[in-house]
């Protein structure tokens, strides 16, 4: 166990250093669909984070029993029961919301951020740090979502939450909050956070 | 010993554990909140009935609570399967009655589909058509809940069935598909179809009910 990361290395890698969408490129299907306004970008974030936390603090528990040739379908299993449970809530709870995502909060069971951590973390360290690696991870899939979410609302309805933010006469660029938009954003934030990157190695050689 | 061992059943113990705990914990979690979604549900209908039998024009003048709304269900027995229509009788409040709002589904592309159809008093012309829940195809599919789909229906005639078509040749009886999703188009079109044939002649007249003052 001694190479593993520790519960706050974990936890710090995933926000930033692997970013799931921007260092890592998974989840990259709620990424694009849900980020054209903040509300549904966000409802995504904490859905997945709720999926992340328990699923990997399930899978943790549990490691010491898998067995390797049939670990996905446990971690297949234990991520659909909580996506299901997640749907459950928000058609109970968040009707207008739940409606908006339609089949996208489903699709959450084959968001490969989920399965990659119960299988890079979770299935090998303990509770606690797989605890605090869903954290990290659902923060850094939160902050890539509304980042992206932010600048698609914004530049394509001149609100944000739904509030005005720019100028009656901003004239709205409808494409940000269509799927083209969403690619466009990826695409630029991408190169931004890569870009960054390379700035910070340059001055540290 | 090692016969056991290398059976199905000891290999997969924790996935049929695992499965029954979490099949038993959805279960209770359906049972809970199933009657809150349901009660969504209804409440989306309700707000939606004006919008669906009155015009735009009347139907931001007229404020629900002007309207009286009865519901009952209408029952039809066909090929040996009885099928179940909710229905809403919509009144003015001078007893005059605006139209009827059936609530329907059938089998869409990916999952069922449940759609609210408005209709004039004795089911004549379809006044309104709302879709209440679908899980189809994200950008294909899903594009029957845009309203400028969906208003092609209204004014069609109940008498002839509706045909989705790929380019419209000016029948009265036709729908203009999706491109994309010619089947999510077909399966409303198809559900408004069987369940205006269905309803049709069960519309009149309303069954009394005890007047609740």
């Amino acid at each position: 166990m001694t190479d593993q990361p520790t519960a706050f290395e974990r936890f710090v890698q995933g926000i930033l250093p692997e970013n799931p969408v921007f260092r890592q490129l998974l989840g990259l299907c709620p990424t694009l669909a849900v980020t054209n306004g903040m509300k549904p970008a966000l409802t995504m974030a904490c859905s997945v984070a709720f999926v992340l936390l328990c699923a990997n603090i399930v899978i943790s528990l549990i490691r010491n029993l898998l067995k390797p040739h049939l670990r996905i379908v446990v971690f297949t299993l234990t991520i659909a029961a909580f996506v299901t449970i997640a749907d459950r809530f928000l058609a109970a709870y968040f009707f207008q919301m739940s409606k908006t995502l339609g089949p996208y909060i489903p699709l959450i069971i084959v968001n490969c951020l989920i399965i990659c951590r119960c299988e890079v973390c979770a299935s090998k360290q303990s509770v606690f740090t797989a605890a605090s690696d869903a954290m990290g991870q659902a923060i850094g899939f939160g902050l890539a979502l509304s980042s992206i979410a932010a600048v698609r609302e914004i530049l394509g309805t001149g609100m944000f939450f739904g509030i005005r933010v720019l100028p009656e006469n901003w004239p709205d660029w409808v494409i940000m909050v269509l799927p083209p938009g969403a690619f466009l954003t990826l695409g630029l934030l991408l190169g931004l956070v890569n870009w960054i990157e390379l700035i910070k190695s340059r001055r540290a050689s | 010993m090692n016969f056991f061992k290398n059976s199905n059943l000891a290999q997969a113990w924790l996935v049929l554990l695992l499965a029954t705990v979490f099949g038993t914990a959805l279960a209770g979690i359906q049972v809970k909140l199933s009657p809150v979604i349901e009660a969504n549900k209804t409440r989306e209908t309700m707000e939606k009935i004006p919008d669906l039998v009155l015009d735009t024009s009347m139907a931001t003048q007229t404020a629900t609570q002007d309207l009286i709304i009865q519901s009952r269900v209408i029952e039809i027995e066909k090929n040996g399967i009885t099928k179940f229509y909710p229905v809403y009788d919509v009144q003015q409040k001078n007893g005059s009655l605006a139209g009827h709002v059936a609530k329907a589904r059938g089998q869409g592309y990916a999952d069922k589909i449940e759609v609210l159809i408005g209709l004039d008093a004795g089911g004549n012309t379809i006044t309104g058509l709302f879709i209440l829940d679908q899980k189809e195809t994200p950008g294909l599919g899903n594009k029957i809940v845009e309203k400028t789909w969906r208003d092609q229906f209204i004014n069609k005639l109940s008498d002839t069935p509706l045909i989705v078509v790929k380019s419209k040749t000016g029948q009265p009886n036709e729908i203009d598909g999706i491109s994309g999703a010619t089947i999510s188009s077909r399966s409303v079109t198809g559900i408004v179809n069987t369940t205006i044939a269905d309803i049709r002649p069960r519309l009149l007249p309303i069954p009394k009910t005890e007047e609740t003052e």
